[in-house]
């Protein structure tokens, strides 16, 4: 399940939702990562601008990987601006036995952060920048630049 | 005719242009100023299915995503 919001993410009712919708099932893990705006930078809040055809392509790519070890994969994304202190990125993984989950989230958490199609701004007194240094070229970048 | 859109910070508008291939609208982008610095750090999308190949041929009606660096989270 993937989910987008438009500002923060209602982190609290998440996590209660998701741990009562599959704490029955029979899971013996449920492992999180909760992402939260740090103060730094004299930054208000961040921005996120998201694609969401291909969001929705790599998630489910990923949902598969995890349903063939037999876990179940959720994921809440922001939108739009974030401040300081509130979250905008949520995850949680289930599966029937711990290493599975923990090991995976490590990795899906990963591979997020430089395939996911996001685009992260910092908001400083109300103006958005986008923050190039902090982000990475996606796989197979480059393409049109290469002349043959 | 294909469409050519611009996601993210590169903030331009999408440019409707005549291209068989992905060879040939990079010719294209190639020559808009506002555009060429971004080519060597894109990830490319026909259709919203990434490609990694420039061998694509295209049809009337496809549209061409570029894909900046990202940073979710």
């Amino acid at each position: 399940m993937l989910l987008i919001f438009d500002g923060p993410l209602p982190v609290t009712e998440l996590l209660k939702e998701w741990y009562e919708a599959e704490h029955n099932k029979n899971y013996g893990a449920m492992v999180t990562f909760v992402g939260t705006i740090r103060e730094e930078g004299g930054i208000e809040a961040l921005s996120f601008d998201i694609y969401r055809p291909v969001l929705e392509t790599w998630f489910e790519s990923w949902r598969r990987r995890l349903a063939d070890k037999g876990a179940l994969l959720i994921m809440a994304h922001s939108q739009g601006d974030v401040p300081v202190h509130a979250s905008s990125f949520a995850c949680a993984i289930f599966s029937p036995k711990r290493r599975v989950a923990l090991e995976m989230l490590d990795a899906f958490v990963e591979d997020f952060k430089a395939n996911a199609p996001i685009w992260k701004y910092d908001v400083i007194n109300g103006r958005r920048l986008y923050a190039a240094d902090r982000s990475t070229p996606m796989a197979g970048s480059g393409l049109l630049s290469a002349k043959e | 005719m294909v469409t050519v859109e611009f996601l993210g910070p590169i903030g331009k508008a999408p440019l409707t242009l005549e291209a068989a291939t992905l060879k040939e609208v990079a010719e294209r982008l190639r020559q808009e100023p506002d555009v060429a610095p971004w080519l060597s750090q894109c990830a490319v999308a026909v259709n919203d299915k990434l490609v990694k190949s420039m061998d694509i041929p295209l049809k009337n009606g496809d549209r061409i995503s570029l894909l900046p660096p990202v940073c979710g989270g």
